[in-house]
């Protein structure tokens, strides 16, 4: 019965693939690529996942996890694993695999889409399975720990400050991203400043008035967010209401950075954590809400499968297809920052050893679809209008006429009243140069949701979707510089011990206050840089991103070697060889190419020739300095993280050598084996 | 009517156990689990309340990485 499921699903996934690969010229529908996505996770997930849980990693059914030996009832909990599963997904999924998609269908719909499935099936969701088991094997240990003590101190240190440097970069991305997304845009503004009161409200509700009831919570806080955006769509339509919530970039930016500096600050249970299941509901709702309406609508496909751009000239960010197309999308195919949570709370809830398949592996593939959604999102919308959105005001032209005319010139027709219908339909004011990817992904939700439960709420479908991404966004940005601050005081605690207390306030003031600041920085000069700033921070995101799965990877690989199953070994290496050959050559370009819109330090020379010369407006010129600078400590970053990249993998190899020759190596850390005295089944709930 | 009967209990044990998951998955229930956890195993040692416990498990939630990109 397995075996013809399995037969089953292999035709199924060969036909709509081949679907695929034949529609190259004509418009193609949807439903094939969810199609041939669906089948191919499950084929994963049966075949590939199973083989590698049984023969690589030797999951042993019997074995007693952490979660039986040190239950506490607290942080150690067995739990059922569907219910593991639905938290580590919602742990998992942030606005990474919305946005990276979004931004990678500038080369078409065709080498994301690869990439997503490929990257995910043999590659991310490998790496969650296996760092979620070894974790489990390990007492629930983190990355950093595990790194520290299977590879040694430098590892582990590797580990550290590459989670810090990435904190910072994803923060700047995500905070642009928001910016773009509520610029001139007073529906949005309002919708997403409301979220702060609700989310203050359900935290004192939880708090003050009913501890711990957090559906009532929830539910309180949704309907409410719900009617934010109601109330967001009247406000609009009064003249002076609407002038409260009218800014430009620079003011967003700013209450961005104030706002994550206060939540920062602030205890988590009044900010952070009602806004957490606020953004768990919305998330999962929208989620589930957007499959049933692509499979509802079945859109067509209206980007080209491989437009010109792949030669390295796209408008979005430059670069050729490859590299670029892997950094773009981190997350969705494979993303280092999941195996932060695959060894943080997950393990410790895992029951049963063998539960890592559908926990580790499931999750992800799931993220993947998610990240599969999104490409659809977005590459259903009219190429033209896709551009429009999309291109930053030094790429295309700063008027509407000249953008348009420079994207039809790339053979993708659109007009200025196309544009303008669109922005009315949508109640913004214009959709022009909304760069960071929210805004289009916003516009193909509204009309898919629009086609499939209501054309007449194009606008309401647009803010709902504008709104749910931002409150996504926020939550990442705060539990990130939560996180970024914990680290940074772990190691300015070996400075001066005082500040490495994290309950200190000063040194909680201070810390917080150093990684605001840090990620402040790039967000400003983002915002102020005329070709959008995501074409810059983005693919240094990537590269952070994929710098730290090639980590967690090379953990996972010397801890296969030392254990004896060597044979298996390109289970990991083989991800790990192809994480590392496309974020070096990734930053190899970003640092050395000539093309400026490629190349830090073409780019910050460019600029500074046409300085010297006088060549730039005004406005332009104002800024130039800065951005000059900027483009020089980026390039100066991505140093860095190749740096990091390759002393981990030596790090890797050394200890891999040791062991293939037999020479002494540091003790496995995997705690002795219990027989399991729990059921063969956990209850679901009490 | 036994049958109509048999689908409605049916029909109540699924949507029981919906409830139960989505208690679960939403962390509603984890000061109940906790309680029944101590009666079992310690049942000795003094009890947190509700509030206290509630104000631990959200500090240890937010004490290491919890969301991601």
């Amino acid at each position: 019965m397995k075996k013809i499921s399995g037969v089953l699903l292999a035709v199924v996934a060969a036909f709509a693939m081949g679907g695929l690969a034949l529609h190259r010229h004509e418009p193609i529908n949807a439903l094939w690529i969810v199609t041939a996505a669906v089948c191919i996770y499950l084929l994963g997930y049966r075949f590939y996942a199973a083989w590698i849980a049984t023969r690589v990693l030797r999951v042993d059914p019997s074995r007693a996890t952490p979660a039986e030996r040190l239950s506490n009832g607290r942080d150690f909990v067995p739990t059922h694993r569907a219910i593991v599963f639905g938290h580590h997904f919602a742990a998992i999924a942030g606005p990474g695999p919305l946005v990276g998609p979004t931004l990678a269908a500038q080369f078409g719909y065709l080498p994301g889409t690869l990439w997503i499935l490929v990257g995910a099936v043999l590659g991310g969701c490998v790496q969650d399975m296996t760092i979620l088991l070894l974790s489990v094997r390990r007492d629930g240990r983190s990355l950093g720990q595990m790194a520290r003590d299977e590879l040694g101190p430098l590892g582990g240190l590797a580990a550290l400050i590459g989670t810090l440097l990435i904190l910072i970069v994803l923060a700047a991305v995500l905070g642009l991203v928001v910016v773009n997304a509520m610029k001139h845009s007073p529906w949005a503004t309002s919708t997403v400043a409301a979220t702060i009161p609700v989310a203050i409200l359900v935290g004192l509700y939880l708090r003050l008035w009913r501890p711990g009831r957090v559906l009532e919570g929830s539910v309180i806080g949704v309907v409410l967010v719900l009617l934010a955006v109601l109330v967001g769509g009247w406000l609009d339509q009064q003249p002076t209401v609407r002038a409260w919530f009218d800014y430009g970039p620079l003011p967003l930016a700013a209450c961005v950075v104030v706002y994550a500096w206060v939540a920062a600050i602030l205890p988590v249970w009044l900010l952070l954590a009602p806004r957490d299941y606020l953004s768990t509901f919305l998330k999962l709702g929208t989620v589930a809400l957007l499959a049933i309406a692509i499979v509802l609508t079945h859109p067509q496909i209206k980007m080209p499968a491989v437009t010109q751009f792949i030669d390295g000239s796209g408008p979005l960010f430059g670069g050729k297809l490859f590299p670029f197309v892997f950094i773009t999308i981190a997350c969705g195919a494979i993303s280092g920052f999941h195996a932060l949570v695959s060894s943080g709370t997950t393990p410790k809830l895992i029951t049963n050893e063998a539960d890592v398949r559908l926990v580790g592996y499931g999750s992800m593939a799931l993220e993947s679809f998610v990240a599969i959604m999104a490409i659809i999102a977005a590459t259903l919308l009219d190429p033209g209008v896709y551009f429009a959105i999309n291109s930053g005001a030094g790429v295309v032209g700063s008027t509407p006429e000249l953008a348009v005319h420079t994207i039809s010139g790339w053979g993708f027709p659109v007009s200025v009243q196309q544009m303008q219908d669109l922005a009315r339909a949508m109640g913004e004011q214009t959709l022009f140069a909304r760069t960071g990817g929210a805004p289009s992904l916003a516009v193909g939700m509204a009309s898919i949701f629009g086609s499939s439960f209501g054309k007449g709420l194009l606008a309401l479908w647009y803010h709902f979707a504008i709104m749910f991404e931002v409150v996504f966004i926020l939550t990442t940005l705060d539990a990130g510089t939560r996180v970024g601050r914990f680290i940074l005081q772990d190691l300015l605690g070996q400075a001066w011990a005082p500040l490495g207390r994290t309950s200190w306030y000063p040194s909680v003031l201070f810390a917080s206050t150093l990684l605001v600041a840090a990620w402040g920085y790039f967000l400003y000069v983002g915002v102020i840089d005329p070709n959008g700033g995501v074409n810059i921070l983005w693919p240094l995101f990537g590269i952070a991103n994929q710098m730290l799965a090639a980590i967690a990877l090379s953990v996972a690989t010397g801890i296969i070697i030392k254990s004896g199953r060597a044979r298996y070994a390109l289970v990991t290496l083989g991800p790990l060889a192809w994480l590392a050959i496309i974020t070096t050559t990734a930053a190899w370009q970003k640092i050395t190419s000539p093309d400026p819109h490629i190349g830090f330090l073409a780019g910050a020379g460019d600029l500074a020739a046409k300085l010297a010369a006088g060549a730039l407006s005004a406005e332009r010129a104002a800024v130039a300095p800065q951005l000059i600078f900027n483009q020089r400590l980026d390039a100066a970053l991505t140093v860095l993280f190749t740096a990091i990249l390759w002393l981990v993998i030596l790090d890797m190899a050394r200890v891999c050598v040791r062991r293939l020759r037999g020479l002494p190596l540091r003790l496995s850390s995997e705690a002795p084996y219990r027989e399991s005295r729990l059921p063969g089944a956990v209850v679901m709930g009490n | 009517m036994p049958r109509l009967e048999r689908i409605g209990r049916k029909l109540r044990a699924c949507a029981a156990a919906l409830w139960c998951g989505l208690r679960a998955l939403s962390g509603d229930d984890a000061y109940e689990r906790y309680r029944a956890h101590h009666a079992a195993h310690h049942p000795r040692e003094p009890l947190l309340s509700r509030h206290a416990f509630c104000r631990e498990a959200m500090q240890r939630k937010w004490g290491g990485v919890s969301r991601c990109c």
